[in-house]
């Protein structure tokens, strides 16, 4: 059985009809991409599922539960999300420890001095790092924060809304790396969104490209690599992740 | 022919622990050709490209040994000189249209100011619209009267253009002009951009952080780190890089063809930034 179930999903925003009718299912341990362009809803369905943006029809089950409104503090611990930005989403007057253990102290973790000091083992921080401020790091360290601020509740569902877009691509490579050795060794299930084909390529077995709310097309990442896209638009979106030819190669 | 000599070009900002220094003697000749400039955050390429006109920001200093635009040496310019040049005849495209528009004026205006500078009013205005079809708007009327606000992304790095190319600049200078667009309209801009160096024989310096983009679009490469210039390389060449900073750069950049897992990861060597 899926782990999470999305079915005809739609999100509205007063006029604006952000996700018009998108379904996936996601099994337990895979790893999801979901790509697209700017306004193509592909974030909204990733806040949709974790109560950030409101469903406005359609079902989003998670191992079984059907997500309603309120949902509870179960849940949240389970599904935790990484945000594209580092620096935006770290208190900038909090320091990394009081951070990380906010939410311990709201989901009552007890040993929280141990648990902190290991989130920031495995992200690779070390202990060194646990009393500085966000301004102290580079965005690539916030990043292993704010992957770490998701890890310490032993979630099994990690989103990730474009975890390394605002990185060099020499620490996109690291995150890249730690996201990916983190799902190896807690057998974690993610749903990464990214417009980068190749970061999906790399980090998920299975996709769904999306273009204006709606699905476009459902890809292996063998489809990917032989480049059996159906719609014209991945076709695109493939040609395009290539880099620049000029215009007479391509008529 | 040479269009820009830069020779030695230093930039330094004052700091509590003295004078950092962030560009550190680059030197660079350009023709009419596009000529891609890549390295990581703070690696000084934004920095080399602001001193070339002469926009270092203040408490900043540029210096350089050979600095000169056509003949015209730049580091003795005088401010009017500088007027005669900037917008006129070397322009610059920013990354972000969302902060180097107006919001309070309207595409249309904004680019009649940049063409009054040098066209009377009415001859502004057809120019205007020229320039408007000229980078591909489909509707360049409605573009005329609209705010800022009331582009997307794409259309607004368009008129963005529109605006530093409508004085037909003998040199551009783009910082990351497509980083902020969906990757579909980025090549639509930098077709507009090739179009310009091959009709019209611009010289055009392309920023960039994406070494795969500058590789296919640029004909000559700079690659920078920590304020130097540690290769330079045919765009053609950039798989056969020599320098481990280039080479590590491409190597770690995930592929959809795939393969590598973990990801090649870039050991820096503290020799480079020497």
């Amino acid at each position: 059985m899926a782990l999470i179930d999305v079915s005809d999903l739609h999100v509205r925003f007063g006029e604006v009809h952000a996700v018009r009718g998108v379904s996936f299912r996601v099994a337990e341990g895979e790893s999801y991409g979901i790509v697209g362009e700017s306004g193509s809803g592909k974030s909204t369905v990733l806040r949709a599922i974790c109560g950030l943006a409101p469903i406005s029809e359609g079902r989003v089950t998670v191992a079984g539960e059907e997500l309603g409104r309120r949902r509870s503090a179960g849940f949240h611990r389970r599904l935790q999300m990484v945000f594209q930005d580092p620096y935006a989403s770290l208190h900038p007057r909090h320091t990394i420890d009081r951070v990380l253990s906010e939410p311990l102290a709201i989901h009552g973790f007890d040993d929280r001095e141990a648990r902190i000091l290991r989130a920031l083992d495995e992200v690779g921080l070390g202990r060194g790092f646990r009393f500085r401020y966000p301004h102290q790091l580079s965005g690539g360290q916030r990043q292993r924060v704010a992957i770490a601020r998701a890890l310490i509740l032993e979630p099994r569902v990690m989103l990730l809304d474009e975890p390394t877009s605002a990185l060099d691509a020499s620490i996109q490579a690291e995150v890249l790396n730690l996201l990916d050795r983190l799902r190896a060794e807690r057998g974690l299930t993610y749903i990464l969104v990214s417009h980068d084909l190749a970061v999906v390529a790399h980090m998920c077995e299975r996709l769904l490209v999306m273009q204006h709310g709606q699905a476009v097309e459902e890809l292996t990442r063998a489809d990917l690599r032989a480049r059996a896209a159906r719609e014209t638009y991945t076709r695109d979106l493939l040609a395009a992740s290539e880099g620049y030819r000029p215009a007479e190669s391509i008529r | 022919m040479t269009l820009l000599h830069v020779e030695n070009l230093r930039v330094t900002f004052p700091t509590r622990q003295g004078p950092a220094e962030v560009v550190r003697g680059v030197s660079f000749t350009l023709g009419r050709e596009r000529l891609g400039i890549v390295g990581e955050s703070g690696s000084g390429k934004s920095q080399t490209g602001r001193a070339i006109l002469g926009l270092t920001p203040p408490p900043g200093r540029a210096t350089a040994d050979r600095l000169e635009f056509d003949g015209i040496d730049l580091r003795a310019a005088t401010p009017r000189q500088w007027r005669g040049l900037r917008g006129i005849r070397m322009s610059m495209v920013m990354q972000d249209p969302k902060f180097s528009l107006n919001p309070v004026m309207t595409i249309g205006r904004q680019l009649m100011e940049a063409a009054r500078r040098t066209a009377s009013r009415a001859e502004a205005r057809d120019r205007a619209m020229a320039m408007l079809e000229a980078v591909q708007i489909r509707d360049p009327a409605r573009v005329f009267g609209a705010y800022p606000h009331e582009l997307s992304g794409g259309m607004g790095q368009r008129a963005m253009i529109a605006m530093m190319l409508i004085a037909e600049p003998d040199l551009l200078i783009a910082d990351e002009p497509t980083s902020a667009l969906d990757v579909t309209v980025q090549i639509e801009v930098l077709r507009i951009l090739d179009r310009l160096v091959q009709d019209r024989g611009m010289g055009l310096v392309f920023i960039s952080h994406d070494l795969r983009l500058v590789g296919s679009f640029c004909d000559r490469v700079l690659v920078m780190y920590a304020g130097r210039v540690v290769e330079e390389l045919k765009a053609a060449e950039l798989a056969q890089a020599r320098h481990p900073y280039t080479q590590g750069l491409l190597n770690c950049l995930p592929r959809i063809e795939g393969g590598r897992r973990p990801l090649p990861v870039l050991t820096r060597e503290e020799g480079w930034a020497l």
